[in-house]
Order: C-alpha cells, then sequence, then structure tokens
C-alpha cells in the first residue's frame, strides 16, 4: 500500500517537473534582459511592439470568424445527425478525425494548387479571398474539437422530444434551433470555441505558407532573430491558452440543468 | 359518427418490412375522451403520431375538423401534445415554457401573459411562473407541459404516457385532474395508455389496441364487461376462465368437470362436443348459493386474502382456480382453506372466449 503511493507520487513529480522546469526556466530568462536584475522589459518591448499588436489582432479576427464558420457548420450537422441519421454518426466522427491524421501543410499545398490564382475559384488571388481561405482551413483544423464539444453537449439533452415538443407548438427549424437546440448545448459550444481559439492563435503552417500576417508566423519570426523576446512570448502565449482552458472549466459550472429525463 | 372531429380511416404504418399499426380506423367526437389502451410495443405510439404528423401513414389518412391533415407538418395541425418524457425546455422558464407556442404564433406581449397567468391558474400552479424545470418535481413538471400544450388553445390534445413516470400518489391526482381540465375546456383527448386502471377511469371511450389493431373500441362499461374479444378480456380486469366442454348444443348445456350449467343462447355455432373457455370477473361470482345465481359449482377454498373491507378468495374448482371478493363482515369469520365450498354465478355475466 505505502510503497505503491510513493511510486504514484514519484510518477506524479517527476511528471510535474518535466512539464514545470522548462516553463519556469522558460520565465526565469524572459526576466533577464536588463543585465544583472530581474525586469519585464522583454515584455515591455515585445506589448509595444506595432508588429505584435497588428498579427495579434489578426489573428483574433481570423478565431472569431473561424468560431462563427464553425458554430454554424457544427451545431446543424451534429444536431441533424442525432435527429435523423444516427447511422451516419461513425462515418462522421470519422470525417472529423482527418484533421488531425492529415498534417496542415498537406491541407495547404492542396488549397495552394486548388485555388490559385489561376483556377476557376482563385481564393488566393486576393488578400480578403486569402483570408476567407485561411478561415476555411481553420475551422478544419478546429473541427475535431468543435464537434466532439456540440455532441457532447447535445447528449446531455433530449433531441428527439425536445425538438418534437416545439414543433408540436408551431415551431419552424430556425426557432427550435436558436431558442431550444442552441441554449442548451452553449456551453459545449463555448468550450469548443475556445479550444478553436486557441488553435489559431498560436497556427502557423497554414498562416505562414498563405503568407498571412498572423501571430504565429510572428512569433516564430521573433523567436529566430531575438534573445529575451520569445521567451516572454511564450509565456505570454501559454498564458492566453491557460485563460481559454479556465474559461472552459468556469462555463461548465454554468451548464443548464437538464430536467428532461423522467427519473 | 355523424360529424367526428376526428377521424383516422384505414391508417397503416410499416418499418421496413414490420408492420405497426394494421388498418386503423376510428371515429372521434368533438370533446370527446378517447384512451389507446394496449399492451408496450402494440403500436399506440405510433399511432398517436401518425395522428401528430410525425410520423407518414404507409396508406389511409387522417381527418381534423373534417378536413385532410395527412400531408400536414405537425408545426400546421394545431395540435397540443403532452409526452411522458415531460420535454420542458431546460434553458426556459415555466412562463416562458408555456408562453413558448404563443410567441411561435407571434402573440402580443400582454396578451401572451394574460394567457400564461390563465393557464398557470388552470393547472393551480399560480407562483411558478419564475421557476426552472429542473426546480420541480415530475408531477409538476408534467402540469406544466400540460398548460404549455394547451396555451396555444389547441383543437386537439394528444398525451402518451404521461402519467407513467410519476410515483402512484402522483398518477391519480394527476389522472383526474386531467380529466377535469379536459371537461372543463372541452378540448378532443386522445389518451395513450398501457394502465387499464388509468383508462378505465378517465375515458368516453377505450380502444383497445392489439398487435397494431384496434380489437375493440367502446365504453369503459362495454370494455370490461362485454369484451368482444379473448385478448381484450384478458388484458382489461382480472379474469377467471373456466375450461368447459359443450355437452348439448341444442339446449345450451356445458359441462365443467362432473357439472353442468346452462348456457342458452351463448354458444352461437358451437357445436356438442366442441371445448370452449368461459369468464367471469371475480365481483361476478359468489361464496355459496345466493338467490338470483342459476348456476353453481362446487370447490374446495385454496387460499384466502384478507385486505379489510375486501376478502379475496380462491377456490379451487377441478383443474381451475377462480378469484372472487366477499365483503367483510365482522359478525362471520372469514372462510378456512381446505373447506368444501359452492360457488354460484349469474349465467347471464358468463363470458364465452372464442
Ligand atoms: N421509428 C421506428 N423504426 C422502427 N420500428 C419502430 C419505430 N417506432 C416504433 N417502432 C416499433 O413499432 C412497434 C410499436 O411501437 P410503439 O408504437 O412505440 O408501441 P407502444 O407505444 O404501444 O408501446 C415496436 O415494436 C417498435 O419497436
Ligand atoms: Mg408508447
Amino acid at each position: 500500500m505505502k510503497t505503491s503511493r510513493f511510486w504514484a507520487w514519484l510518477v506524479f513529480v517527476v511528471g510535474a517537473a518535466y512539464f514545470f522546469i522548462p516553463l519556469i526556466a522558460t520565465f526565469e530568462f524572459s526576466l533577464r534582459m536588463r543585465r544583472g536584475v530581474y525586469s519585464f522589459d522583454a515584455y515591455r518591448v515585445v506589448l509595444g511592439d506595432a508588429r505584435f499588436q497588428e498579427t495579434f489582432a489578426y489573428s483574433v479576427t481570423v478565431a472569431v470568424f473561424t468560431i462563427l464558420l464553425g458554430v454554424f457548420l457544427v451545431v446543424p450537422t451534429a444536431y441533424w445527425i442525432r435527429l435523423r441519421m444516427p447511422q451516419l454518426r461513425p462515418i462522421v466522427e470519422f470525417i472529423t478525425l482527418l484533421p488531425l491524421v492529415i498534417p496542415a501543410i498537406v491541407i495547404v499545398f492542396g488549397y495552394i494548387r486548388m485555388y490559385g490564382s489561376n483556377s476557376p475559384l482563385p481564393f488566393l488571388g486576393s488578400a480578403r479571398g486569402t483570408d476567407a481561405l485561411l478561415v476555411i482551413g481553420y475551422a478544419t483544423l478546429a473541427l475535431p474539437y468543435m464537434y466532439r464539444a456540440v455532441d457532447t453537449g447535445l447528449r446531455t439533452i433530449d433531441v428527439r422530444t425536445l425538438t418534437e415538443a416545439a414543433q408540436i407548438l408551431g415551431a419552424g427549424w430556425t426557432t427550435i434551433i436558436a431558442r431550444v437546440i442552441l441554449p442548451n448545448v452553449l456551453i459545449a459550444v463555448l468550450s469548443g470555441a475556445f479550444l478553436t481559439f486557441a488553435i489559431v492563435i498560436g497556427e502557423f503552417t497554414l498562416a505562414s505558407l498563405l503568407n498571412r500576417p498572423a501571430f504565429g508566423p510572428y512569433l516564430q519570426n521573433i523567436g529566430a532573430n531575438r534573445a529575451y523576446e520569445p521567451a516572454a512570448l511564450a509565456v505570454i502565449a501559454f498564458a492566453i491558452t491557460w485563460g481559454c482552458m479556465s474559461v472552459i472549466q468556469i462555463l461548465a459550472r454554468f451548464a443548464p440543468k437538464s430536467a428532461n429525463r423522467p427519473n | 359518427m355523424a360529424d367526428p372531429f376526428l377521424s383516422i380511416q384505414n391508417v397503416k404504418k410499416s418499418f421496413g418490412n414490420v408492420a405497426v399499426v394494421k388498418d386503423f380506423n376510428l371515429d372521434v367526437g368533438a370533446g370527446e375522451f378517447v384512451s389507446f389502451l394496449g399492451p408496450s410495443g402494440c403500436g399506440k405510439t405510433t399511432m398517436l403520431r401518425i395522428v401528430a404528423g410525425f410520423e407518414e401513414p404507409s396508406a389511409g389518412k387522417v381527418l381534423i375538423g373534417g378536413k385532410d391533415v395527412t400531408g400536414l407538418k405537425p408545426n400546421q395541425r394545431n395540435i397540443g401534445m403532452v409526452f411522458q418524457a415531460y420535454a420542458l425546455f431546460p434553458n426556459l422558464t415555466v412562463a416562458q415554457n408555456i408562453g413558448f407556442g404563443l410567441k411561435v404564433a407571434g402573440m402580443p406581449k400582454a396578451e401572451a401573459q394574460a394567457r400564461i397567468d390563465e393557464m398557470l391558474g388552470i393547472i393551480k400552479l399560480p407562483d411558478f411562473g419564475d421557476r426552472y424545470p429542473y426546480q420541480l418535481s415530475g408531477g409538476q413538471q408534467q402540469r406544466i407541459a400540460l398548460a404549455r400544450a394547451l396555451a396555444p388553445k389547441p383543437k386537439l390534445l394528444l398525451l402518451d404516457e404521461p402519467l407513467s413516470a410519476l410515483d402512484a400518489k402522483v398518477r391519480i391526482s394527476l389522472r383526474e385532474e386531467i380529466r377535469s381540465i379536459q371537461k372543463k375546456l372541452g378540448i378532443t383527448t386522445i389518451f395513450v395508455t398501457h394502465d387499464q386502471e388509468e383508462a378505465l377511469s378517465m375515458s368516453d371511450r377505450i380502444v383497445v389496441m392489439n398487435e397494431g389493431r384496434a380489437d375493440q373500441t367502446g365504453t369503459p362499461f362495454e370494455i370490461y364487461n362485454r369484451p368482444s374479444t379473448k385478448f381484450v378480456a384478458n388484458f382489461v380486469g382480472t379474469l377467471n376462465v373456466l375450461e368447459g366442454t359443450i355437452s348439448d348444443a341444442a339446449s345450451g348445456t356445458v359441462k365443467i368437470n362432473a357439472e353442468e350449467i346452462g348456457l342458452k343462447g351463448k354458444l352461437n355455432g358451437s357445436k356438442s362436443g366442441d371445448t370452449l373457455s368461459l369468464a367471469l370477473r371475480p365481483e361476478a361470482i359468489s361464496l355459496g348459493r345466493k338467490a338470483g345465481n342459476d348456476s353453481n359449482l362446487t370447490g374446495q377454498i385454496a387460499d384466502v386474502h384478507f385486505l379489510g373491507s375486501v376478502i379475496r378468495v380462491r377456490v379451487g374448482v377441478g383443474q381451475n382456480v377462480v378469484s372472487l371478493d366477499t365483503f367483510n363482515s365482522p359478525s362471520s369469520p372469514p372462510p378456512v382453506v381446505g373447506q368444501k365450498t359452492e360457488i354460484s354465478f349469474s349465467s347471464g355475466d358468463v363470458l364465452v372466449l372464442h
């Protein structure tokens, strides 16, 4: 009994050390810009950099559009599959997993070939078009997380009966999705949204190869050319991701209590 | 029926090649309360969902108020429905739930609020408007679901086993409440249940369903006292079955064990030597001879259950065991197990099952 607890603790401590030591070291290093004393100079430089602000704002905007596209795509799809085509579930789950298996670089080369300025769909012919393509690409990358989050949310409510109850009261599809389904899976949708946000903010491959001024390529560029700033940026990026995770945790507490199922 | 409000005509429904509803016909008058009664899986819900428009019949049609609605979507039929699982919207308050249909129909806010308050009054939960469904008991939730269904003033109310998720006491009080609200509003209602007591106590008429067919349609009195098939007789109420052989078809004599009873005019078409099943309700059998009972059989007391005001006695008659009820009388002791006895009944109460 005692020995097994000892080993459990040891594994935990080693794991935690493996995770935290580089983080702490990075943080410590990021404070050493000024010779001899700890200071937040590196952070001041990074946050004051116009390129930081531009690329960050750009990526946040792209993230917002990606989330909207994801929600419009995934909520009705997951809902319809639960309601009418449960036999399609394994197929759709497989499709939503593909982005985890297919590297982003494959997707982006596909895009470049398919949507070049000479193609019938010249997305890449203009900056706006490329932005749109980037959003679509990110929505694909976020699909596994978004779909799973929404599908899990739908599992907590009795989709079919609630739909029928709304239908018999005269509601059409738009009303049903907007007033009955979406509010009941809102927390799940939000957690999918924050995961999407975390992915988009740090993504490098798509943005770089499509040559868009996103945060990911900026991070890479700084990392290659400066000493202390990349460490500060890494800590900031970590803070953003952790912020998103904590928001998801907090939101989960507000999930609506389901009183649908009789006991 | 001269002018039925709801008319179900030759409706059939198959899922794949499984026939679930087989040629269902029913006319329901305006304001009538009709129950679909039958065992689980006999197609009650499917038939109700066809009326609601959630399922399309494979054949036949449904008319509401004389109008063919077979091709209409559920949200075009002006029907109220209550589900077994309550199906209240968990994100909406009680008042918003009741007001859902009103809002969808575009009713002005003040008018809708008045209607919501009226409905909360009718279901006797006037102060519950601001609560959420998860804060309510099952019985309260189901009353809200009823109010939500009735708020838009539908022409037809459908209830699919609305009481079966509730505990016994709530079930009985809600039974009475649903019936009294239905009478007060005069709304045509179809009530699906597998509980015979519910159907018998609430309905104007009962449709007993068996494997996708309406075996018998009639008032609770008719269904209970004159079941037309063996299935109905067995499914509704407790039934004692005695196996007999016709000894003389012409005079209507039937032999049970070594004794004979007369069943003139009940044997329609059976021949001498045929065996048949005779059914009797417990309340139609008396212990000992009794004035007015023309048939007697001898037996032996097998079992005595003292239930208070009523004593349920089981008597062995040859191979058969029959249950009968006698009232408790403080001055005479209950029968004793093993005692020889006679039972008597009126041949008019015997149901001949074919
Ligand atoms: N959508 C469906 N697909 C296939 N079979 C179904 C479907 N709905 C009901 N059934 C079958 O039809 C039969 C009757 O079901 P139902 O109408 O729900 O019975 P009840 O309400 O009387 O218990 C059952 O055997 C059930 O499995
Ligand atoms: Mg059913």
